[in-house]
Order: structure tokens, then sequence, then C-alpha cells
């Protein structure tokens, strides 16, 4: 395959050229190849980007297959312009063993859209009671372990699983949140939830378990990666933390860094989503972060669900967000768009940095390099349709939102997955 | 004159129509008050109470409005019906539009569930109480009371004193009176105050006598039992020493201040026994107010919908 005339975007800046694919890896990025090639895509115009990679997407198969499975999300990733995603082990039954991981690497392969790498749980059922079979899990494929949805409660066993992981060179991915402190809140806790009445949840309530989970990796010196920060003070506490030379990365969503939490005031529970979107100093704390590093890349928390668990009260209505079929887009329209990062920077927080985190293929635009590739056009606007999503999960609050920045194609291993 | 088929807070109502929903319950009340009770306003017209919280007053209050304007009123206890099936909100609402029901008259406990059902019912929707959100008719009430008492709701002082955090009363008060331009002084525990509502309008006041101090009116708010049990305070004895409205701390509002409290009283936690006795005439009037509030949005309401 020979992608002409593209506007590579590389770690240094974009690069003019053509890029000549080979079984599956990038032989040749050149200002311009003349070769003989079966396929030639006229990248006349369009962007080509490192394939996306999301490190945390709910894929809910098996288990909850009317919310999406596999195959959906699948297409739902390549149609979002990623190549890769890692999918969070609260299925049913939750990934806590070599089958059930094994199952979603195998459907995956099945499907053959998105490369789907499993993570598997750190505690048996997310009971946080007994350590999950994180070694056999990960020779079933798993990349990294996490109870996400829920916190480990128990210090001490959350102490062993980072210990114990990081034999396996694998990650414990933290989901920050003390639950006596969220109390049965639903959304922020601050001006809008009185306005609401909507019960609250404290900063503090993530805060507390992103400066314990970098204090356990602190006091064993292994890695450790915090989910979906939400918090000013939670930048602040990983900000200090990389400054003390503690192993410790960090992720944000979309929802996060562009919005602040005015837009739950008309209580749509499309807005509902763990943690809360919170204020505009949180909201400025979380790009200042992603600008300086502190924040290292940007995931989705693709959760997608039904109109049944939306369509209720607000309090009874499930926490989570559809959000990988427009996450480019965002990040075109919010980061890039307003001057704020370069394409370079998008491409490092949205796939050279999670490949590196989690040690995975791709990432970046190279010879030799696997051909995972997106080619977008940057300044195609268009509005944000959910009846358009490729996810069976239509539960965007941004639906009737303008945004800039168009996936195009979607190549995996050198083959078309997506074409727009 | 009401521009909405629901109404659903006080947060967004302009306040012209607040005014407007205040004069025209003073006219119900004087049609009350002179036993006409045989109204023909809304001869025709259906309303169903759903009330999925306990209530006694607020719904012989409404169901009252619903019959001296002559419409019909049906009463759903949500206890009773198919709700504990497990019907969903929207599929009780979408069965009440379909029996061409006109008003749903709602009291839930979650925050924003009257928006949201509004949102898929052609029925009007009248907020009756909305978990920690607002309680506007409530609200209203107490105002038209005001307004009745000093003329105008313009320039007065209004002490709250309670549970503001959990309280719907509150806020609904907080959002009207400052429409209309009272000051609105508020006084709690520190664990009883909610993020931010002081951007709202409201005064926080550092002492109860701060917060009396000239008041026009003092309102005490219901300290349930539960608050204490989930550690917002350590004993209702603790409260009503430090929070608790006495004599001692009234009589530093004005010599004809009002106390008021929506009910049911905890006497001698947020008001002591003799000062509620001393204003029962206020607080039966404020129960005709409630009549008569709810009368006049019923009507209003009816006049907006006949009108579009």
């Amino acid at each position: 395959m020979l992608i002409k005339n593209a506007k590579i975007v590389l770690p240094e800046g974009v690069l003019d050229g053509d890029i000549l694919i080979q079984d599956k890896k990038i032989v040749k990025i050149a200002e311009e190849i003349s070769v003989q090639d079966d396929t030639v895509i006229d990248a006349t115009g369009l962007y080509a980007f490192p394939g996306l990679i999301d490190m945390h997407v709910h894929l809910r198969e098996p288990g909850f297959e009317y919310k999406e499975d596999i195959e959906s999300g699948s297409k739902a990733a390549v149609h979002g312009g990623f190549t890769q995603v890692c999918c969070m082990p609260n299925t049913s039954p939750i990934a806590d063993n070599k089958a059930v991981v094994g199952y979603i690497r195998r459907r995956g392969e099945e499907v053959n859209l998105c490369k789907i790498r499993p993570i598997g749980a750190i505690t048996k059922g997310e009971k946080g009671e007994q350590l999950a079979d994180i070694g056999e899990m990960q020779a079933e494929g798993a990349v990294a372990i996490s109870d996400d949805g829920v916190s480990v409660a128990n210090t001490r066993l959350m102490r062993l699983a980072m210990e114990y992981a990081s034999g396996f060179n694998l990650k414990c991915l933290c989901h920050c949140e003390d639950k006596s402190l969220v109390d049965g809140g639903v959304v922020n806790e601050g001006l809008n939830s009185t306005l609401t009445g909507l019960k609250g949840i404290p900063r503090a309530a993530e805060d507390i378990f992103i400066a314990r989970d970098i204090c356990l990796a602190q006091s064993l010196n292994v890695p450790v990666h915090i989910c979906h920060v939400s918090t000013y003070s939670g930048v602040q506490l990983i900000r200090n933390a990389k400054a003390s030379g503690i192993q410790v990365t960090a992720e944000t969503c979309p929802h996060y860094y562009a919005f602040t939490d005015d837009i739950i005031r008309d209580f749509s529970t499309n807005t509902k989503v763990n943690p809360p979107i919170r204020e505009e100093q949180d909201k400025q704390a979380l790009l200042e972060g992603l600008k300086d590093g502190t924040i290292d890349c940007i995931v989705t928390d693709h959760a997608p669900h039904h109109e049944n668990d939306k369509n209720v009260e607000y309090d009874l209505a499930a926490f989570g967000i559809s959000g990988i079929e427009t996450s480019f887009s965002f990040a075109i329209t919010y980061l890039y768009r307003t001057g704020f990062m370069t394409l370079s920077e998008i491409a490092q927080k949205m796939s050279t940095n999670p490949a590196k985190i989690l040690n995975l293929e791709g990432g970046e635009l190279k010879e030799g390099g696997v051909a995972d590739i997106m080619l977008a056009d940057i300044d195609k606007q268009y509005t944000v349709d959910p009846d358009k999503f490729y996810s069976k999960g239509k539960n965007t609050p941004f639906a009737g939102y303008s945004l800039y920045g168009s996936v195009e194609y979607t190549i995996v291993d050198g083959q078309i997955k997506y074409q727009a | 004159m009401l521009h909405r088929k629901d109404l659903l807070g006080l947060y967004d109502l302009t306040a012209e129509e607040i005014q407007s929903i205040l004069t025209t319950a003073a006219q119900m009340k004087d049609k009350l008050r002179s036993g006409e009770k045989n109204l023909s306003f809304l001869k025709g017209k259906t309303a169903t109470t759903l009330f999925y919280e306990n209530s006694t007053r607020t719904r012989v209050s409404f169901e009252l409005a619903v019959k001296y304007l002559g419409a019909t009123c049906i009463n759903i206890a949500a206890g009773t019906s198919s709700v504990k099936k497990g019907e969903t909100l929207v599929d009780t609402g979408e069965t009440l539009d379909a029996m061409k029901n006109d008003f749903i008259i709602m009291r839930h406990p979650m925050a924003g569930a009257p928006h949201f059902l509004s949102k898929h019912v052609t029925a009007s929707v009248i907020n009756g109480g909305d978990g920690r959100n607002e309680h506007p008719t409530q609200a209203l009430l107490d105002m038209c009371t005001m307004a009745e008492k000093f003329g105008k709701i313009e320039g007065l002082k209004v002490a709250i004193l309670g549970d503001i955090s959990n309280s719907r009363v509150a806020k609904s008060n907080l959002f009207g009176l400052r429409k209309l331009g009272a000051e609105v002084r508020m006084y709690a525990p520190q664990t009883l105050i909610p993020k931010g509502i002081e951007k709202l309008g409201a005064k926080l006041c550092k002492s109860r006598e701060e917060a009396v101090e000239g008041a026009d009116v003092v309102m005490g708010l219901r300290i349930q039992l539960e608050r204490q049990q989930a550690g917002s305070f350590p004993s209702l004895d603790e409260y009503a020493h430090f929070y608790g409205v006495n004599r001692k701390i009234f009589s530093l509002a004005k010599p004809n201040a009002l106390i008021m409290h929506p009910g049911p009283v905890n006497r001698g936690v947020e008001l002591t026994g003799s000062l509620i006795d001393d204003q029962s005439s206020v607080i039966l009037d404020q129960v005709l107010s409630g009549v008569a509030v709810r009368m006049a949005i019923l009507y209003l309401i009816t006049q907006y919908r006949n009108r579009v």
C-alpha cells in the first residue's frame, strides 16, 4: 500500500510526503516515493496520524451485549480512528481469569477490525478481596490490570497487587474513588450540585486515592497509572509526584478537559459520568497538565449504555459517556484549533504515550514500525449525530455539537478497516 | 401571566411570573375566604397527583385546589401502583398521557425527576417537591403569606435556619425571594450548608443572632433524624442548643416579625414550642395560602395552554 501526498504527523512536526507499507509494516516514509503498488491512497489534504490507541474503553462483552459488543465496539473504534483499544474487565463475568481474558482477545481477533487488548481485573470479581490470576491473564493477552469502576479499597491488597504485578511488568490502572466520600453522589460537588439538588461528589473522593496509590508506587518503587483524572487537585498531586521521581502516569478524557459541570443543569442523564465532570479550574488544570506532560494521555473511558439505562431519573441512570467516536474531533476542536497543542502533541497523547505506558506496538509513524495509521481531514466540520455512531451506545451529551476533524481512513496492520 | 406549560422550579421563573402567581393567589385567597369553592376555571380538566414520597398537607392542598377549580382529581400513591412492579417513570407518564390527563402533580425523592418527566409527556407537570432540588409551591405559599402580611416582598429580610443542604424549601424560597428583591440570610451547622449557596444569592451568617437581627421573617427548617444519624451533627439536643430558635433569639427580629416553618415541626428542636403556638394563626394562614397558590398555578397554566 502506498499513501501519497499526506501531511505526516511525526514527533518532530508535520512532513509532506508519502508512506509505503508492505506486510503490515511501514517500510518507507519520504517526501516522494515512486513505486508501483496495487493499492494507492491519494491522501491529498489529509493528515496521517499514528493509529490512535485508547487505553481505557468498555466493550461490555461478555455479559452486557445489549449495551455494546466487541464487534460494535470495534466498528466504533475504527470509525473514531483507533487501531488499538484496551478494554476494562468489568464485564459479566468479570475478566478476572484466563478464560474470560482469552475469550475477549479471541473475539477481537475474529472481528478483526482494531486490535483488542484486554485488561484483567486486579481482584477476583473486582471485589477487592483476593488477587485475580494476574500472570495467567497476561499469558492470555492481558496488557494491564485494573478494577476499573471501583477502587481496591483495602490498601494492603492494593499494595500487594502493585508489587505482584510489577514482577510481570504489568501496571495497575487505578480507578481512584473513596466510596465513603462519594456517599451516593452523582455529580461534582459545587455550585451546580447545589443548584440542581443532585448529590455532589467532592474532589477529595478522587484525590485521596490518587495520593494513596502514588504513595504505594513510591514506597514500592514500581510504576502506577492513574485513570481518568478529573480534578485540579489530582493534577497537582501527580505533577508533584512526577517531580519527585515517582513512576506515575495519568490519563484524562475529552469530557473533562473540554467541559464544565454547567452541562448537568438540564438534568440530562447523558452528562452523568464517573468521576463527574467538574468545574472551570479543573478543566484549566487538566489542559495545563496535558500541555506540561503531567497528564500523559487522553483516553475516552468509552462507556456505552442502552437507552433504558439512561432514560430514567438522574439518580438512577448509569454512569458513562459513549465517547470513542468523538474523541479525535474533540482534540482537534478544543486542543488543536484553539492553538493549545500541535498535531504532534495530540498524536503523542492519543497514541505514542498509551503505547509506551502499556508496552504496545505502534504509537508512532516510523520506518520499520507497524502499519497502524489513521488519515484525517482536520478541517472538515460536522455535527455530532449519535444515530450515526457505530457504537450501540448513543449516550453522548454532545449530540448536536459542531466539531472539526473527520477520520477518513483507519488502517490496521496495513489493511483498510474503515473508510469514510 | 405564566409563560410555560410546567411549573418545575422557581429558578426558571421570571420575577414577573412569580409576581403574577402571587397576585392571582391573593385573588383566589379572597374567594376562599368568602366561601367561593365552586369555581369552574378548570371545568372538564383532569389532574393526577403522583406522589413517590409521603405527604399529607401538600397532596391534600393540591387535591382541594384542583377540585375548587372544577377539575377532576385522581391520586396515585406510588407505593400502591404499578411503580412497585418496576414501571419506569416515563412509562407511567406516557400512560397518564394516553388517558388524556391534563396535569401531573408530582413529588419524587430524586432531584430533577419532574424536569425529566416533563420532557416525555404532553400533560403539564407541577413539581410538588423533587429530592433536594425545589419545592416551588411551598416557597410561593410562604411568599404569598409574606406579601399579604407586609404588602410586598421587596426589601424584606428573611432568615432561614436549619438543614439548608437537604432543603428544597430553602432553595425555592431563596430563588423566589431574591427575584422579588428580598434579602435571604441563612444559618446552619457547617455540615448542612450546600457548596456555593452564596453564589445563588444567599447571605451566609456567622451566628443565629446575625441571621435573626432585624429580620421580618424567621423560617425554621425541619431537621430530620437521619441527618443526625448520618453524622451531620452530634445530637438533636446539641442542635437545639446552638441552632434552634427560642424566644430570646427571636426577640432580635423586628417587632412584627413572622415565624414560619414548612412543617411538620420538631417542637423544641428547630423552634421552641411556645414560639410555634404564638404564631399558630400564621401557620394556618400558610395552609390557606397553599391552596390559593396551587389554584393560581393551575389557573395560570391553563390560561397559558389556552393561548398557545
